[in-house]
């Protein structure tokens, strides 16, 4: 197991700096995500713009470097999604962190590229999806009740 | 004096190594213990020799398993000094032990507006079947709050207490806090008001010297995988008179006497609250654990982990990023701690890199957290096969987790 694969300087800047951190007042889409075994929680907020396109997202929570991290660059690279390609893309991501599918870096998600060194460290991969998994049932929820 | 070399080399897995040929170094006996041989061979030969249903079987391996099944419960009694064999129930682990009170107890003697009274330090064991059980009688659960570092505000207790607190159920020492609770002082108040008392003596048993008949606790609990045994085995102990007054728990076969389609008769204590095959393995193994227990003394064990346990702190508060929870005396070998600004779950991670087994979370006890305003703590614990050298690889990991965090 590598240290540094998962501690990387890209992680820790973001657990320290986190991006988009804080509420927002009326959000369109606000849902919290719990993890009970080890006490991780998390608030994501949505601001969609025509009901569709995510304008921002913003969180709130604590949690370890590797859920901040990973919360952090989730509210980056999901801003400017249609609410389907946010679906698509989270479930794109949660199959890369089973190690279901190959980590693809893209340009436009780059750092998040980071989280491929939590696949070495399984009982970790949660810590890494929880916002995610959280996102994706405020974004369905969001969409049935439309 | 413990030989800690000779008891670790009783230990199998910590001949182990992980991560890379890192030898492992467990701090985390609070959550489950290491086994030793004798016990692990207990398990082997009893199958290998002896397996037969117990009470049942009128051939001579059924015979033989029944006698070491009920030499374990009497080996149990005299090891907490139980007056009667009677008065032990074998049960899966502490958690049902208090579920099996709870259950009926409650069924028998509590009404709507009794109340029941836990504390703020709580094992998640010890809270959520009382929650279940006011929810169910109508009776309301009480809390005896934490003040200071993490101590019961006995004050409060005592405003608290009224002739209307049928039953208190309170942990002897918090596996999160370290707290030794004054139980002696809770034990003789609460029967001061005619209410019965439980203890969840689940982090003691293992490491102090415990006598029920001195106590004159109602109720205690204990788990036998927090000391040495395996997983699955637990006990209850209760006051022969007062288990004999209460209902059954689970039903079925070996707790009854005479059954027709209808009706049935119920054994006597304790065999009424152990429907079904027990864990007849693991009752034996407990025995063994005991006699390894013994034949170290619980008085060498206590103080051997004091002794760590005082050095561990000693050393965590060398490193000033580090905050210690719990009371600064008189406290059991758990030590809980966060690092500045670093999540447990990362120390922990960090630490198993080295081969270093510690908790990250809540510890079950999701109130304390709480209480302590953090999101979840880190805790080191202690055992015989422990040693100050297992707790200076510790600090010296730790000192790598604060460079990793702390460089960039």
């Amino acid at each position: 197991m590598q240290l540094e694969e998962l501690y990387q300087t890209i992680i820790l800047e973001h657990y320290k700096e986190p991006h988009n951190f804080g509420e927002i007042k009326n959000p369109d889409i606000e849902e919290r995500g719990y993890n009970e075994s080890c006490g991780d929680d998390v608030k994501v907020f949505v601001k969609l713009i025509n009901e569709n396109k995510i304008d921002s997202i913003n969180f709130i929570g604590k949690g370890c470097a590797i859920s901040q991290a990973s919360t952090s660059m989730l509210t980056d690279v999901l801003k400017g999604k249609s609410i389907e390609e946010a679906i698509d893309f989270i479930e794109n991501f949660k199959s890369m962190m089973k190690g279901e599918k190959d980590f693809i870096s893209e340009n436009d998600f780059e750092e998040l590229s980071a989280m491929k060194g939590v696949l070495q460290f399984p009982v970790r991969v949660k810590c890494a999806t929880l916002a995610w998994n959280t996102l994706k049932n405020g974004l369905i929820k969001y969409q049935n009740k439309q | 004096m413990l030989n800690i070399e000779k008891i670790k080399s009783d230990f199998p897995i910590l001949k182990r190594k992980v991560n890379g040929e890192k030898p492992l170094i467990y701090l985390d006996s609070a959550a489950t213990t290491q086994k030793p041989l004798q016990v692990i061979d207990a398990i082997s030969n009893y199958y290998k020799n002896s397996n037969a249903n117990v009470h049942r079987g009128v051939y001579s391996i059924g015979h033989e398993s029944t006698e070491m099944y009920e030499n374990a419960r009497k080996k149990v009694a005299k090891f907490i000094n139980a007056k009667s064999e009677n008065s032990i129930v074998f049960t899966r682990n502490a958690t049902e032990s208090i579920n099996l009170i709870a259950k009926t107890y409650a069924k028998k003697f509590l009404k709507a507006n009794d109340e029941i009274l836990v504390s703020q330090m709580e094992h998640h064991s010890n809270l959520i079947p009382w929650q279940i059980i006011a929810e169910e009688s109508g009776a309301k659960l009480k809390f005896i709050p934490l003040i200071e570092n993490g101590i019961l505000d006995l004050t409060q207790l005592e405003k608290l207490i009224s002739q209307k607190t049928k039953i208190i159920s309170l942990v002897h020492v918090s596996n999160t806090l370290g707290t030794i609770n004054p139980i002696e002082k809770i034990i003789s108040l609460a029967h001061s008001f005619n209410a019965k008392i439980l203890i969840d003596a689940s982090q003691s048993v293992p490491h102090m010297e415990i006598d029920v008949e001195k106590l004159d606790c109602d109720f205690l609990v204990f788990s036998g995988h927090k000391m040495l045994a395996p997983t699955g085995i637990g006990v209850l102990y209760g006051k022969e008179n007062l288990l004999e007054e209460l209902p059954p728990f689970l039903s079925g076969g070996e707790m009854i006497s005479e059954v027709h389609l209808e009706t049935a008769n119920y054994r006597q204590t304790p065999w009424k609250f152990e429907a079904g095959t027990p864990n007849v393995s693991g009752t034996i193994a407990l025995s063994t654990a005991i006699d390894y227990l013994l034949s170290l003394g619980m008085g060498n064990i206590h103080k051997h982990e004091i002794e760590l346990t005082q050095y561990a702190i000693y050393e965590l508060n060398k490193i000033p990023e580090i905050k210690i929870f719990g009371p600064t005396e008189n406290r059991g070998n758990v030590v809980s701690f966060n690092f500045e600004n670093i999540h447990p779950h990362d120390i922990s991670t960090i630490l198993d890199n080295d081969g270093i087994c510690i908790r990250a979370g809540h510890n079950c006890t999701q109130p304390i957290i709480r209480w302590l305003n953090v999101s979840a703590v880190a805790r080191v614990s202690f055992y015989i096969y422990n040693t100050k050298e297992d707790i200076d690889i510790f600090i010296s990991s730790l000192k790598k987790v604060k460079k990793i965090f702390y460089a960039t």
